[in-house]
């Protein structure tokens, strides 16, 4: 117990002094999964942070550490920042999830929000993106574009966010395209060059002549790149570098607003806990410029599809949709509920293949 | 021009101060490093060795250095009687992926049971899983010849196949939502390797570590197993000549320092990693390796060594969020140390010798 008093002790010391300093600093910290060079998801938080900055200049303080792993070194990385003096502290990664939690448990005056998890408290807020409603558009594209009708799709892990993304791809490919195909290559890493690289090659082997990816690195686009005559979708962040060809468009995750607006919450001191689910509408889900490779026709029907997920005229998983194993999932003008979508573990009918587990 | 001379005897003098010059060459070298990034080297350099032991926050630091450092001298210390024999285990990191795993696995396997016995026949599990995985390139070699360096390093990417699957499936916590990783120890409390005492890190795991050091110190100077395993490393030939079996020593050493790898998986997995994820391993079992050179396979050696890597590690980590120095340049700093400690250790085998080219 020794060692909480000492902790609470700290943090009420930084408490008060912080509080007296409130009027010019407020310190931001931000734990991060990858390098903030990743060209992807880490890049793109890096962003946020930089709107932070730009925003409130120096009335805020902005603090961050890089290719954090999840795990013990998380919890050390975190309660480090808040022994700092960070008022508000944003991890990054699902994995940071219970050292969170942990942490905050410590040190009830920080405010902490967790990226992708579940788990909140009086003190932990917790916010993700509607990547899916991207993939909805990507899909849509990519059933057009196709001419082998073999869509490759390097995932990362199988987790309901991931699984959602390739669900809402393949309806929407398959919509416009029945004879469409996946062939879905588990990565296990969110980041690794190297993997991802052979794994954009082995799908393309195998005749695949659009990539989707959900690994943050731009190691699929330069493969595809290299192989001719297959395109590609930015992840994460816009990837503009490999544009006009293999990149035809991207999801853009576009935290700056949403961090702007807890930082000032966190000044005005009505910050409060919440699970933030943002999409397309609200921009926390950007799309990247569609290029001139795509047909203008096709880019239309993606830019109004665009318009009508970001009004909510259109859920990208409407009924009537079936399940892998053929039951049924949602009747006809049925939408998915947010409970079904954040644990979704299957396959809906047409995919091939098992999720591993 | 400057010559090498082989000197007849290794230099005692040099075996002990070759790692207070590496290091100190690393401080240098990494100052150059920091102040090229534009920072202050001489507050780089006072952050990473100075702010964990006596800064502010030293009263959350100072415990942190055991946790961190607690697995580093377990793995290394069984790391080195190999090394000292010429027996390259380079796969400790497998072996402690594994030992996590059958821990873990017989810890979950009581869940929600309650029992004292449940956290010791986790320890004897993961002793036991990473026994078995360093058995493998133990026996391919006896029976086979094959090379252990090879077999024992490629079983590493093996055990990280095995604990993403065993993370997705098998092992994954059945109330978390569909999402990968296992139950928390940290809310299991028989399962839990919990601080000993609050406050100061001392979990089983530095317990076990210290242990080991005492053990292995000795087994190499009052033991005749300890005597073999120097004598093999020394000289091989006399040791065949002594009767030494190369077929056992293989077996002892390997299995050993599996045991030990496994043994710290299951307290880093039961404690402060708290679950089995997909991202569990953060590369212990490598920097094992060089924490058993820089202590020079030495059980005292070695416990500083993990005490120093630790350091780094945490000051490093420290120097990250509060000057913004990038986490490739912290690794560099620790890759440095590595590189500075081979390059001067020619000095303990070779002198230098400052001459005129001679005439043929």
């Amino acid at each position: 117990m020794k060692f909480v008093k000492h902790l609470a002790g700290a943090a009420l010391a930084l408490g008060l002094a912080t509080s007296a300093m409130a009027q010019d600093k407020t310190k931001v910290g931000f734990i991060y999964v990858g390098p903030v060079g990743d060209g992807g998801w880490t890049y793109e938080h890096d962003k946020g942070r930089q709107a932070i900055e730009e925003a409130f200049g120096d009335a805020v303080e902005t603090v961050y550490q890089e290719s954090v792993p999840e795990g013990a070194d998380a919890e050390r990385a975190i309660t480090q920042m808040a022994l700092q003096g960070a008022d508000l502290i944003f991890t990054t990664s699902f994995g940071y999830m219970d050292p969170t939690v942990n942490v905050a448990a410590k040190f009830p005056d920080v405010k902490f929000e967790h990226a992708t998890g579940y788990k909140t408290a009086d003190n932990v807020s917790t916010y993700s993106a509607r990547f899916y409603e991207g993939r909805a558009i990507q899909g849509h594209i990519a059933g057009k574009m196709t001419k082998t009708n073999t869509i490759g799709y390097i995932a990362s892990f199988p987790i309901p966010e991931v699984i959602r993304g390739i669900n809402s791809a393949y309806i929407h490919a398959k919509k416009v395209n029945p004879d469409v195909q996946f062939k879905i290559i588990w990565a296990f890493t969110w980041f690794d060059p190297a993997k991802e690289a052979d794994a954009a090659t082995a799908l393309i082997e195998q005749g695949a002549d659009v990539i989707l990816q959900h690994t943050d690195s731009t190691a699929p686009q330069a493969a595809a790149e290299k192989a001719g005559g297959v395109i590609t979708f930015g992840q994460a962040s816009d990837m503009s570098e490999y544009a006009p060809l293999p990149r035809v468009s991207s999801i853009i995750d576009d935290w700056g607003p949403y961090y702007v607006a807890r930082t000032k919450a966190v000044m005005d001191g009505n910050w409060s806990t919440v699970q933030t689910w943002d999409g397309i509408g609200a921009g926390m889900v950007g799309i990247g410029e569609i290029t001139d490779a795509v047909p203008a026709d096709v880019k239309a029907e993606a830019l109004a599809m665009k318009d009508a997920i970001a009004s909510g005229e259109y859920h990208p998983f409407s009924g009537p949709l079936k399940k892998q194993d053929g039951s049924d999932w949602l009747a006809e003008g049925e939408t998915a509920d947010d409970g079904t979508l954040l644990g979704m573990d299957f396959y809906v009918e047409g995919l091939d293949g098992e999720i591993p587990n | 021009m400057v010559r090498l001379e082989k000197r007849p005897q290794p230099s005692k003098l040099w075996t002990y101060l070759t790692p207070l010059v590496a290091v100190i060459c690393t401080m240098v070298a990494g100052g150059a490093l920091f102040s090229l990034l534009g920072k202050n080297p001489v507050e780089a350099i006072a952050t990473i060795f100075w702010e964990p032991l006596f800064g502010e926050f030293a009263f959350y630091y100072r415990p942190q250095l055991l946790i961190k450092g607690a697995p580093l001298v377990l793995i290394a210390i069984g790391l080195s009687l190999g090394f000292r024999a010429g027996i390259w285990n380079i796969g400790a990191e497998g072996q402690f992926i594994i030992g996590a795993l059958t821990g873990a696995g017989v810890g979950l396997a009581f869940y929600p049971a309650e029992g004292w016995y449940i956290f010791p026949l986790m320890m004897i599990a993961g002793a036991f899983g990473g026994w078995v995985w360093a058995m493998i390139p133990a026996i391919l070699r006896t029976r086979f010849g094959t090379n252990e360096i090879l077999v024992s390093l490629m079983l590493v990417y093996v055990a990280e196949q095995l604990l993403a699957k065993m993370a997705l499936g098998l092992l994954r916590n059945p109330d978390g939502h569909g999402f990968p990783g296992s139950r928390n120890f940290q809310q299991y409390p028989s399962g839990h390797n919990a601080e000993l005492i609050t406050g100061t890190g001392m979990h089983w795991g530095v317990v076990a570590a210290l242990i080991a050091v005492i053990f292995a110190y000795v087994l190499l100077n009052r033991h005749i197993l300890g005597y073999h395993i120097r004598l093999a490393g020394q000289a091989p030939r006399a040791a065949r000549f002594a009767g030494v079996s190369p077929t056992r020593l293989v077996l002892f050493c390997l299995g050993t320092s599996g045991a030990l790898a496994g043994l710290a998986g299951m307290f880093e997995v039961s404690g402060p990693a708290g679950q089995v994820s997909i991202d569990f391993n953060v590369g212990y079992g490598f920097t094992a390796i060089i924490v058993a050179f820089l202590g020079r396979l030495h059980p005292v050696g070695i416990l500083l060594a993990g005490l120093l890597m630790a350091l780094t590690y945490i000051g490093g980590e420290i120097a990250q969020s509060n000057l913004g120095l990038p986490a490739a340049a912290i690794q560099m700093f620790q890759g440095m140390l590595l590189f500075f400690l081979l390059a001067i250790d020619v000095l303990t085998n070779f002198r230098v010798r400052l001459s005129r080219r001679e005439v043929v």
